[in-house]
């Protein structure tokens, strides 16, 4: 079968995503932290709302507004308290560390797109399901979607904006201090 | 009801400050207290703001159970128990809303929003004769109360008013709950519920909150990094703190500012800044000598607790075990506060608290493990201690109740009151013994 160029460029474009989100996996789960931060904008908002129950006329509020009360609502300076906080020694939610794997999949450009230009946006989906272990026996399973909008930036992409559903509404886990 | 362990006063030595272990991990214990305490005390269910009109309600906990706060056709606020008189399906499966009626998934009986019972299928051919259905509505409280916007009920008719059961604590309560610049009542909620469960019993977080002043190195990394709305540390912390215990088994910790003209805090952020020097100016010549009490933290017996100052919360611990507790945080702010300083104020209140909480994990991990490494059956054989400024404290010109000023900072007094209380209420056969 012969791919057309445009093909190419597309089936390029999304292994470099998918790249990028593997890369930050690892960036994660290997606790390189300031290699992870500085995959995101100095604007990014990092955003976890809070899931709900509600009747099928109430959809809408299903998942919390943009001006409500969410799980997390970060901007690039939290993030960075975020980490200094964990690299203190005396977070003691995460000391000591917990054992982490971040499984990233599902991962789709929504724009019907084969390249994105220096400076420009696209924005991709995926899902995350996250394996924390520690102590002894302590152990969550996260799962989710995200929706990012990634920029483009030379060689890599820079995240401006992440929205984090998590598939709880009763959190099961006794804190969020993953990063997702 | 009473267990091989004896009375629960034997158990609770506040004299001496020593709690025996076993009221945070035994299992009849628990059993006994959904019944003795949270049967009877005065529970907080939600804030009036979360149903504003007519057919709203909100599901909430009393205990273990679910109930359904709800605002009827009239305007007039309920709490229900949410479970079908039928055959007991939850009649309210979704968190919040507004509708006429609630009608039961499992055979179709509905109930409207002030608990009637007024549709049962085949209800003229089936039942002859006719059973009253009037007899028949959605169980509600005993007994409901509407404080500052607050809404607390009890399940036992022969409690006491609320505010007998907060006595002078009414004094803190109030002041948690006022505006910035001194006004009764406005202030509303922030929006949704966190919801989450936390793997301890539900006194460790009662006892935190009602004032453990020796808790700072649980907060050292936070302190460390600095997330607060100005100053370094986690809030601009003004003032002297006095902690102040009540009878009642409330424990609250006032940070008392000196009233002079300025106050500056949330220096981050220039508009909320201003906005609450502007409010600080009025509430002086509001409160005049008053105006720099700020209830910090507090626990109202049993098992609600507010930040009053920075950030501002309401948390609910709902009990679901002896070793698992559904924590609820609510965030509030000033009613007409604009929307920039909302906005700031609410990233702020979620970087502090809640699951997400840079503050509030680290508490939660103490918790986590001081409850499990207690449950063994050699632990369990060494009480806890609570010795703390045992025998200080006393009368205070300013502040209502027991009060412990800087003499004695670290003072165990209020977590001491609670665990006083909550004796009683275990040991007491109904409120008769308790008033
Ligand atoms: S259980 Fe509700 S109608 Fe039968
Ligand atoms: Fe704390």
């Amino acid at each position: 079968m012969e791919l057309s160029n445009e093909r190419l460029a597309y089936l390029s474009l999304m292994r470099e995503i998918e790249d990028f989100y593997y890369a930050e996996a690892d960036m994660l789960d290997e606790r390189d932290y300031d290699k992870w931060l500085a995959l995101f904008a100095d604007d990014v908002r990092y955003w976890m709302p809070i899931r709900k129950n509600v009747a099928f006329d109430n959809l809408a509020r299903e998942t919390t507004a943009e001006d409500d009360i969410a799980w997390i609502d970060d901007d690039k300076a939290t993030l960075v308290k975020r980490v200094k906080q964990l690299m203190t020694g005396f977070h003691w939610a995460e000391e000591p560390i917990s054992r982490v794997s971040h499984v990233v999949t599902n991962i789709r450009l929504t724009e019907a797109v084969t390249t994105i230009a220096e400076g420009a946006t696209a924005t991709v989906k995926s899902r995350f399901l996250i394996y924390r272990n520690r102590l002894e026996t302590e152990t969550d399973i996260l799962v989710g979607r995200r929706e990012d909008m990634l920029r483009r930036k030379g060689e890599t992409f820079e995240v401006t904006r992440r929205k984090i559903l998590i598939e709880q509404s009763v959190l099961r886990a006794k804190n969020l201090t993953v990063f997702f | 009801m009473s267990t091989p362990l004896g009375s629960a006063k034997s158990l609770v030595d506040t004299d001496n400050g020593e709690i025996s272990r076993e009221i945070f991990v035994n299992h009849d214990l628990y059993k006994q207290e959904l019944e003795q305490i949270f049967g009877r005390a005065w529970l907080f269910v939600g804030h009036e703001s979360q149903i504003p009109k007519s057919g709203d309600f909100f599901s909430s906990k009393m205990g273990e159970e679910s109930v359904i706060l709800t605002r009827d056709r009239a305007g007039k606020i309920h709490v229900f128990l949410n479970s079908c008189r039928h055959r007991g399906m939850k009649v309210c499966r979704y968190d919040e809303g507004n509708t006429t009626n609630f009608i039961c998934p499992y055979h179709a009986w509905s109930y409207t929003t002030d608990g009637r019972l007024v549709g049962v299928q085949d209800y003229d051919n089936l039942y002859r004769p006719p059973f009253d259905k009037g007899e028949w509505g959605l169980v509600e409280v005993a007994q409901l109360a509407n404080f500052h916007g607050t809404i607390w009920a009890t399940w036992d008719k022969n409690a006491p008013s609320f505010e007998d059961y907060l006595g002078e604590a009414t004094f803190g309560l109030a002041g948690a709950l006022r505006a910035w610049d001194g006004s009764d009542g406005e202030t509303e909620l922030l929006g949704s519920v966190q919801k989450w469960i936390v793997p301890n019993n539900w006194k460790f977080i009662a006892e935190n909150f009602a004032g453990d002043n020796l808790h700072v190195v649980s907060h050292r990394s936070v302190e460390m990094v600095g997330i607060g709305p100005g100053s370094n540390g986690r809030r601009d912390d003004y003032g002297e703190a006095k902690r102040a215990a009540y009878p009642g088994g409330h424990g609250i910790v006032y940070s008392l500012v000196p009233p002079k003209k300025t106050f500056v805090q949330y220096s981050a952020s220039p508009v909320t800044s201003d906005y609450f020097q502007e409010r600080w100016e009025k509430r002086l010549e509001k409160l005049g000598d008053q105006a720099g009490i700020f209830p910090l933290i507090g626990t109202i017996f049993p098992n609600m607790s507010f930040h009053g100052q920075q950030p501002r919360t309401l948390l609910l611990a709902h009990p679901r075990g002896p070793q698992e507790t559904e924590m609820w945080r609510f965030y509030f702010v000033d009613k007409g506060a604009p929307a920039e300083v909302k906005e700031f104020l609410r990233r702020y209140y979620i970087r502090y608290s809640g699951p997400a909480g840079m503050t509030e994990q680290d508490d939660m991990e103490n918790w986590n493990y001081a409850s499990s490494a207690s449950d063994g059956l050699i632990a369990r054989r060494h009480p806890y201690h609570y010795k703390a400024g045992l025998g200080r404290g006393g009368k205070d010109p300013v502040i209502p109740g027991h009060v412990t000023t800087k003499e004695a900072p670290g003072t165990e007094q209020n977590p001491r009151a609670l665990y006083k209380r909550w004796a009683e209420f275990m040991d007491a056969p109904s409120w008769d013994a308790l008033r």
